[in-house]
């Protein structure tokens, strides 16, 4: 067992309005400048949709993430080292910025100079790419709220998927009604928001592409990040990442990501995103993993296994085996606390109801998502029945709006066992708080049907309703860790006198003991002269930090 | 004039390549890249890019092999003159149309395609201009003195001056004879490689073969002068996480 820590992310779509505060605040911050004017860190897709940059979740095309060969090993899906190596001199999967989108300002200027006419002067878009007149055709966020849809709608390669299945299994009832479900008729339609950011994968395929070594892994938290000087630009990492979260600066000619606002984290501050986060949807929170295990459960056979595969990863905190493992790997003590009080962990391992974002990509992406559970309520009133009883909600959950399946190709690759547990267990919940609030004794049937009890819903309740800041954002400050690793570790596994140059750094050697090495300074203890001049003068000496 | 050229302009190119090279990674590793206009236009690029620079190295696997192989071992493992003509004639003019088409594919492409005019520099024009200027008069003065029976044996004069150079007692006279053109090619071809370091040429010196060593994910600790208010002294220090 090798713990390492982790900061990860779960995002409770249920609350997710699509305001965009989260990429807007995320933009002001990180990417309001030239090279970079086409980058989001953070987008907000709407599903359906074909996301930013434009279908990127047709791997067939962009050739993201790892697959595994034929001896059934991970592989990059762009191809290997040599091959990677023998095709640098250009990159057929990068995509342009038109696959992103062309960046435009307007020229407010003629709003002003314009000559006297009989035309009111407008304000025309100019690229700010080629600096020419433009036509706006496209953006980060065109098909916002299902715009376009009936046009568009159909190019989701979810959608895509969702349809191609059950084209194959015409026979069978259940897929066919599945794409059925997808539909783009106004009044019939579906949709829901999805902020994404880099996921900060336990097993990266930018890093992994990188041929420079540029990108890496931070051994305390997790983050991945690039390295600006060892950048070449050689844009594997733009291919290599299937969630398109890297981009190319196009000014300075290097690569760029989501650094999980590192300078923010490390001072025990939330990410811009989360903190910006309006419907408070973001949580954030150390989680501890085997790094022995990623590979292994990354190269698990059936695609829809990888989700546990990846709970398997993960390590209990309450374990002590795994707390003591974890000091002596040298995560700091206050890291391992948080990982016992990290939402994070209760909402992926404990109550089970946060999933992957496209775990088939075999990345082991680190920001997690709890499925909506599209407006059932209401639709359930409307036709009747009551709306938050949970035999109606459960029944309800097969038939609601957003098609589970659809939910299933994005977050479980295509296996709809987890997104139907997790749903079960936000209605459990909300028929349970329902009945907590209208004064009734609970049925301690609803939180057994989802495999839960009273306490453990009300709990959750806290953690996803009530979201107290503290709750949500449960970040363990750097300067701690690194004030722990000053002092001896509780559990030292060395002896603590073995330290370079020590004396317990085995033995004086065949020279002796002043014989090589380094010796460390001379130190003078202050005179008794020194020290009462130093206690009884009023100023403070100028050469006092020599003497001490 | 002579003793300028062929003594003393390859030395200070060779010291401007390395010390520019050393003083560029000193102050200057963000600006180290290719600078790559992919993102403008890709579908040139794919077929013109992979051109230049396949056809580049062979190249210059050609100067190596004109320029720092002597004679007499080519003679030793039997390959004669005539032969080895042919084979530099082909080779070499095979490389160069792939390098000389790329790189006029490349230019077209710079020139006609708006974003990534906008994104050349006066540095790059420069550095275009002496990269195409030094391709060109090397496969003119390769073909100008060249038939398939014979050509011009530059295995006489330019490499064993060439070769003069590394032992700091530059054979001048050899270049006396030598064409026009091959002087011109030379001379630009100098000033290329000074021009190197100065330039996004520099990318050539970060071919990452290190990657085909190195294992997938890298991971890194976080900078330790980064945080806090002091680097931790020695003495007390734990090792590293």
């Amino acid at each position: 067992m090798r713990p390492m820590a982790q900061i990860a992310m779960v995002m409770n779509l249920d609350k997710c309005i699509g305001c965009h505060t989260c990429s807007v605040t995320c933009k002001q911050a990180w990417t309001n400048r030239n090279g970079m004017e086409y980058v989001w860190f953070n987008n907000v897709e709407t599903r359906p949709g074909q996301g930013y940059p434009r279908r990127y979740e047709d791997q067939e095309k962009w050739r993201g993430g790892w697959e595994l060969n034929r001896r059934g090993a991970l592989k990059l899906k762009n191809g290997g080292r040599i091959k990677s190596l023998l095709s640098i001199f250009s990159n057929p999967k990068l995509p342009e910025i038109k696959d992103y989108y062309e960046p435009w300002t307007y020229d407010y200027k003629n709003l002003t100079d314009a000559p006297l006419g009989d035309d009111y002067p407008v304000a025309e878009p100019r690229s700010l790419i080629d600096g020419k007149p433009m036509k706006v055709e496209w953006s980060s966020n065109w098909d916002d709220n299902l715009g376009g849809a009936p046009e568009y709608g159909d190019l989701d390669p979810m959608v895509e998927k969702v349809r191609r299945q059950a084209r194959q299994a015409e026979a069978d009832e259940q897929a066919r009604q599945a794409a059925d479900k997808v539909k783009f008729a106004f009044e019939q339609t579906f949709m829901f928001y999805l902020p994404r950011i880099c996921e900060h994968c336990l097993n990266p395929s930018c890093v992994s592409s990188c041929p420079s070594g540029a990108m890496y892994k931070r051994a305390e938290d997790g983050i991945v990040l690039v390295d600006q000087d060892g950048c070449r630009g050689w844009r594997k990492c733009v291919t290599g990442c299937p969630y398109k979260k890297v981009y190319f600066n196009h000014a300075t000619g290097k690569a760029e990501k989501c650094t999980l606002c590192y300078p923010r984290v490390e001072v025990g501050l939330p990410t811009v995103c989360s903190e910006t986060c309006v419907g408070r949807l973001r949580y954030l929170g150390v989680i501890l993993y085997d790094a022995d295990k990623v590979t292994e459960a990354a190269s698990t056979q059936d695609e829809q296994a990888l989700y546990e595969a990846q709970l398997g990863v993960f390590l209990d905190p309450e374990d002590a085996g795994v707390r003591q493992a974890a000091e002596r790997a040298g995560i700091p003590y206050d890291w391992v606390e948080a990982a016992r009080r990290s939402p994070v962990h209760a909402l992926i391992s404990k109550y089970k109801v946060a999933l992957p974002l496209h775990p088939e990509y075999r990345t082991m992406p680190m920001v997690w998502y709890i499925p909506p559970l599209s407006p059932v309520v209401d639709a359930l009133t409307e036709t009747g029945h009551d709306g938050e009883d949970a035999d109606n909600l459960f029944g309800a959950i097969d038939t609601l709006r957003i098609p589970l399946e659809y939910l299933a190709e994005i977050f479980t690759a295509g296996d709809v066992g987890p997104v139907r547990s997790s749903l079960t267990k936000l209605a459990a919940m909300r028929a349970h708080m329902r009945a907590v609030n209208l004064g009734e004794r609970p049925d301690r049937a609803i939180a057994e049907a989802v495999g839960m009890d009273g306490p453990g819903i009300e709990e959750m309740y806290r953690l996803l309703a009530v979201a107290k800041y503290e709750d949500r954002y449960v970040i363990p400050t750097a300067a701690v860790g690194d004030a722990r690793r000053l002092e001896e570790s509780a559990v030292p596994d060395t002896c603590s006198l073995d330290h370079a140059d020590g004396p317990g750094m085995g033995g004086d050697g065949p020279f002796g003991q002043d014989s090589g090495g380094k010796q460390l300074p001379l130190v003078t203890i202050e005179n008794f002269h020194a020290a009462r001049k130093r206690q009884t003068s009023d100023e403070e000496p100028d050469d006092v930090r020599e003497q001490q | 004039m002579k003793t300028l050229l062929w003594g003393a302009l390859p030395y200070i190119a060779v010291v401007l390549l390395v010390a520019g090279t050393i003083w560029r990674f000193r102050y200057d590793k963000f600006g180290w890249t290719t600078r790559s206009s992919q993102v403008y236009e890709s579908r040139l690029l794919n077929v013109a890019s992979p051109m230049f620079h396949y056809g580049i190295l062979f190249v210059v696997v050609g100067h190596v092999m004109g320029l720092f192989v002597p004679e007499r071992w080519t003679d030793n493992v039997g390959l004669n003159e005539h032969t080895y003509h042919l084979l530099s004639l082909y080779g070499g003019t095979a490389a160069g149309v792939l390098a000389v088409l790329g790189i006029l594919m490349l230019l077209y492409r710079r020139r006609t395609n708006a974003p990534v005019f906008k994104a050349t520099t006066a540095n790059d024009k420069v550095m275009y201009l002496v990269l195409l200027a030094a391709i060109v008069l090397g496969m003119w003065a390769k073909l100008a003195h060249s038939s398939v029976s014979e050509g011009y044996d530059y295995r006489q004069t330019i490499a064993p001056w060439v070769r003069s150079l590394f032992t700091l007692q530059p054979d001048i006279d050899r270049m006396a004879g030598v064409p026009l053109l091959y002087r011109i090619h030379a001379v630009v071809g100098l000033l290329l490689i000074a021009l190197v370091p100065f330039t996004r040429l520099i990318h050539m010196f970060s071919a990452p073969v290190q990657y085909l060593f190195r294992p997938y994910v890298v991971y890194r600790s976080r900078d330790e002068g980064q945080l806090g208010a002091r680097p931790e002294r020695r003495g007390w220090e734990k090792s590293k996480l």
